[in-house]
């Protein structure tokens, strides 16, 4: 039981310093992108009155975001940093994940997977339309 | 309008938002969607995904150090992240669908809902039993208070899960946290001592959010552009707001906003009504 607290204690502490990590590099980067852009595109005028509907994969997002980033696109730099932001919360379960699997609690692991399992259908139903 | 102008001014807004946000204790992205669809014309699926990245970054932010302290349920959390994020899918997936003006009234109506019920009075309380479910799902838990650890039960563990599924469904059609809708289910269904219930219900939006932010992200609903101001000026705003209830009358500021907030509704439902939106 006195091992048991620790670790549920070691968690609290690995995790809450995931999130605040997590948040901090993620807007770091977005601040970065959104400075590439106003230096390049201050001028232009917005549109953003119409929207328009997109039906990308988030896997090919993510391939064109590395590329524009390599090239040094403003807004491709912003969209990285939003991708880090996702990707702090989606770590966080995964932590918990192991987290509940080195403590034996089998229960809360299944509980877990099926969370990653719902995630995952929004990623493959999200564009199958 | 150029790039410009228009991030400066929605930085500006956005800051206003995530301090309003973060006094009334409702969160900052209700306040952002108002703002870009009414006053700068954005089209409303710009405005929820926006919100909605925003949502992302102060739910974790101020997660981070409850979680630490160790308020937080986390048990709790993860088996009703469950219902929350299965309701944020459908949410987003609705959100594609559902005319515009619909979104926009149905906004309206959470957004007076949320800001009178912010006015309602809390008390703490704790249940010392729990059922047998809960006990089950080994819910039940202890949080540290200034007079040393308290521990309480839980009850009602279908009901709650039922609310959270509701909650995560307007999560992911509106762009919300939809905080008020968590603290319902765990406080007064589960019977879950208020604090606890706040800090868990914080914990639950990031992932919550996250699950119908993927879809909103490969339909294009989040523009760059337009979440980097808003996310920097909202937890900018927030935390600002943070320090200033510290020292302020928390309850006159909530009567004052709840003020604000429901006069923005009524002007997000007039033009859903009216088809502006």
């Amino acid at each position: 039981m006195q091992n048991e607290k620790i670790g549920d204690r070691d968690i609290q502490l690995v995790i809450g310093n995931l999130l605040r990590y997590g948040v901090w590099t993620a807007l770091g980067v977005a601040a970065l992108g959104g400075l590439i852009y106003l230096f390049n595109h201050e001028q232009e005028i917005v549109h953003y009155s119409i929207f328009v509907e997109k039906d990308v994969n988030i896997l090919t997002l993510t391939k064109e975001t590395l590329g524009g980033v390599i090239r040094g696109r403003g807004d491709d730099v912003i969209l990285l940093g939003i991708l880090l932001l996702f990707l702090t919360p989606i770590l966080r379960i995964v932590f918990s994940l192991v987290a509940f699997f080195l403590e034996k609690d089998y229960l809360y692991v299944a509980i877990t997977l099926l969370v990653i399992a719902i995630i995952c259908f929004s990623v493959f139903f999200g564009f199958a339309h | 309008m150029t790039v410009l102008a228009f991030t400066l001014i929605l930085l500006f807004g956005a800051f206003c938002a995530g301090f309003i946000g973060s006094l009334s204790g409702l969160g900052g992205g209700v306040v952002i969607i108002p703002l870009l669809t009414v006053v700068l014309g954005v089209d409303i699926h710009y405005a929820i995904g926006a919100a909605l990245v925003s949502v992302i970054a102060t739910s974790s932010g101020s997660a981070a150090a409850y979680v630490r302290e160790g308020i937080t349920n986390m048990r709790l959390g993860m088996f009703l992240e469950i219902a929350t994020t299965a309701g944020a899918v459908g949410g987003a997936l609705l959100a594609s669908i559902a005319p515009t003006s619909f979104i926009a009234i149905l906004f309206g109506c959470t957004l007076i809902f949320s800001a009178l019920n912010s006015l309602r009075k809390k008390e703490e309380h704790n249940v010392k039993s729990s059922s047998s479910l809960a006990l089950a799902l080994k819910l039940p838990s202890t949080y540290p208070t200034a007079s040393g650890t308290v521990s309480y039960g839980t009850k009602n563990v279908i009901g709650g899960f039922s609310m959270m599924g509701l909650a995560g469904m307007l999560s992911g059609l509106l762009g919300i946290g939809s905080g008020a809708f968590k603290v319902i289910a765990m406080d007064n269904i589960m019977r879950i001592p208020f604090k606890v219930s706040t800090t868990t219900s914080n914990f639950m939006m990031g992932v919550t959010a996250t699950a119908s932010a993927v879809i909103y992200l490969q339909k294009g609903y989040i523009e760059p552009d337009i979440c980097m101001p808003v996310v920097i000026g909202v937890l900018l705003g927030a935390m600002t707001g943070a320090k200033v209830l510290l020292k302020a009358n928390p309850k006159k500021l909530r009567r004052f906003f709840a003020v604000i907030i429901i006069a923005l509704a009524l002007n997000m439902i007039y033009n859903g009504i009216k088809g502006n939106i």
